[in-house]
């Protein structure tokens, strides 16, 4: 498969997570990818549209990854009960959803690729269920990233610009939160760039709208920590 | 980055070493990951109980009653250990696969494996679930090494990714349940890995049922064998990181249609292939909104 192996688990994260069956990759990992796009657009979404890769594609209906994906989208935890009924319960909130399958290349089999909008916004996220309920995020807006979910995530895309990741990690360290590991990528050199953070601790709600304010940054996004370890 | 090693040469009890070592990565107090663990053991004891007391089918029909039939039937072994740690494997996965509520234990899949054997085993023995937060911590650090070198998903590793590393975590905390040293909990970890290298991932109709149920019970059993072993100062003769580096490469060794594709093996029977068409005849009468609900 070629894929190195990244997210580190913690304690609780192989204990665990409490969850609704059947399968810790296909459902709980499932469910917390769509929580991803859930939380990156900021509530439910009204359209969603995602592709499904490989195991997700082939033996996703049987492992209620569908579900799973959806739940995460209404913004339902893995051991939510409201889970087996995600499809009900998007078609009452006014969600609608649609599958393909799609073929992502080189990638963890199960990985799914989901687009999320309501109104004017629209997010895109791509991300692996490497296992255990552990996610990888490798996508956001198109950009190459790097999270887990398992800490507190800041993603920022800016113009990219000299000294843009010394004025971000200034903000953070001015918080008095400490970097646990950062990935930036650029689409071209002074053009779009997207860099995702994650963080010791939650950045205070001051820091947040501080960084929200500058003209150079479109889109300021604080994803919480989504696994209990 | 933890190794079997590492853990074999911590000093005893290795859970307190491993619960350090991750509360000082993670920033959580460890009274606090304590706490968790214990609530989590209880969950794994709900789910034993209504795993036990309920013989409602899955979602394909092809499970549901197996717990409850062992746990009601006679003792006809006069093995009540052997009967005991079968039937809470099976309780938690029949669970599983009704939507219900589990723990993850690495993965759903696999989530009969530990609290079959280490609550089995206490039960059997008349231990408070108190005594089991300390070895489950233990059989957390075990994993955590096993995925340090491998992903624990059956669709990149196959079976013997999930099943092997619950028996391993497993068989882990009951040698330090029952007093054994760290080094005996960790050659307990790599017995049972050893003897599950090549299990392949061959789910009927990709459901996490045939063979998921009954292989819970077997390697429940499996893990309390490798305690076994591990507590009379048997030992694993590969050392026990070379054992994980080895299932590793079998994993990645495995073709795609082992790995929970359901593109072979048990999967690809006549009766397999039988199940997978009818389930997905359902699907397509039913359209996406009618899916498979409990």
């Amino acid at each position: 498969m070629g894929v190195a192996y990244t997210a580190p688990m913690s304690l609780l994260d192989m204990i665990g997570p409490v969850m609704v069956g059947p399968s810790s990759s296909h459902t709980a990992g499932a469910c917390r990818l769509g929580l991803v796009a859930h939380h990156l657009l900021g509530e439910a979404p009204r359209r969603a549209t995602i592709g499904l890769h490989a195991s997700f594609a082939k033996t996703g209906r049987g492992h209620g990854t569908h579900l799973a994906l959806v739940a995460g989208l209404l913004g339902y935890a893995p051991d939510d009960p409201r889970l087996p009924r995600a499809f009900q319960e998007a078609q009452a909130a006014g969600l609608t959803v649609e599958f393909r399958d799609v073929d992502l290349g080189d990638v963890h089999p199960n990985t799914a690729h989901i687009e999320v909008e309501r109104e004017t916004q629209r997010v895109t996220v791509q991300g692996s269920s490497t296992g255990g309920g552990v996610i990888l995020v490798t996508h956001v807006q198109g950009l190459g990233v790097h999270f887990s979910g398992a800490a507190p995530t800041l993603l920022m895309r800016y113009t990219d610009a000299v000294g843009m990741i010394a004025r971000i990690a200034a903000t953070i360290a001015a918080d008095g939160v400490n970097i646990a590991a950062l990935t930036c990528t650029r689409a071209a050199r002074g053009g779009q760039a997207l860099v995702a953070i994650e963080l010791d601790a939650p950045l205070s709600p001051e820091a947040l709208a501080f960084l929200r304010r500058w003209p150079d940054a479109d889109w300021v996004r604080l994803l919480p920590k989504l696994m209990d370890g | 980055m933890t190794t079997l090693h590492d853990l074999m040469n911590a000093p005893a009890p290795a859970s307190a070493w491993v619960l350090a070592r991750d509360c000082a990565e993670t920033g959580l107090d460890p009274a606090e990951v304590r706490a968790e663990m214990r609530r989590r053991i209880g969950e794994m004891r709900a789910s034993i109980e209504r795993g036990l007391a309920s013989d409602a089918k899955s979602i394909t029909g092809m499970v549901g009653w197996n717990a409850k039939g062992l746990w009601d039937a006679p003792d006809a072994l006069n093995a009540p250990l052997l009967r005991r740690v079968q039937a809470y494997a099976m309780a938690v996965n029949e669970e599983n696969a009704r939507m219900g509520r589990i723990v993850a234990a690495p993965t759903a899949g696999s989530a009969g494996t530990i609290p079959g054997a280490l609550l089995g085993v206490a039960d059997h023995l008349g231990l408070p679930d108190e005594r089991l937060v300390d070895p489950m911590i233990l059989a957390a650090g075990v994993g955590q090494a096993i995925s340090g070198r491998m992903y624990i998903s059956g669709a990149a590793g196959g079976c013997q990714a999930e099943i092997g590393s619950s028996a391993a975590m497993a068989a882990a905390a009951i040698v330090e349940l029952l007093g054994g040293t760290p080094r005996a909990a960790v050659h307990a970890a790599s017995l049972a890995l050893m003897n599950t290298i090549g299990l392949v991932c061959d789910p009927v109709g990709g459901y996490v049922e045939v063979p998921c149920v009954s292989r819970n019970a077997f390697f429940a059993v499996h893990a309390v064998s490798a305690a076994q072993l591990a507590l009379a100062q048997l030992e694993s003769f590969i050392p026990p990181d070379e054992v994980v580096g080895a299932m590793a490469s079998v994993g990645r060794l495995m073709p795609p249609e082992l790995r929970e594709t359901a593109e072979g093996g048990l999967a690809q029977t006549p009766t397999g292939r039988a199940v997978a068409a009818r389930m997905e005849g359902r699907e397509e009468e039913g359209g996406m909104t009618e899916l498979p609900v409990v």
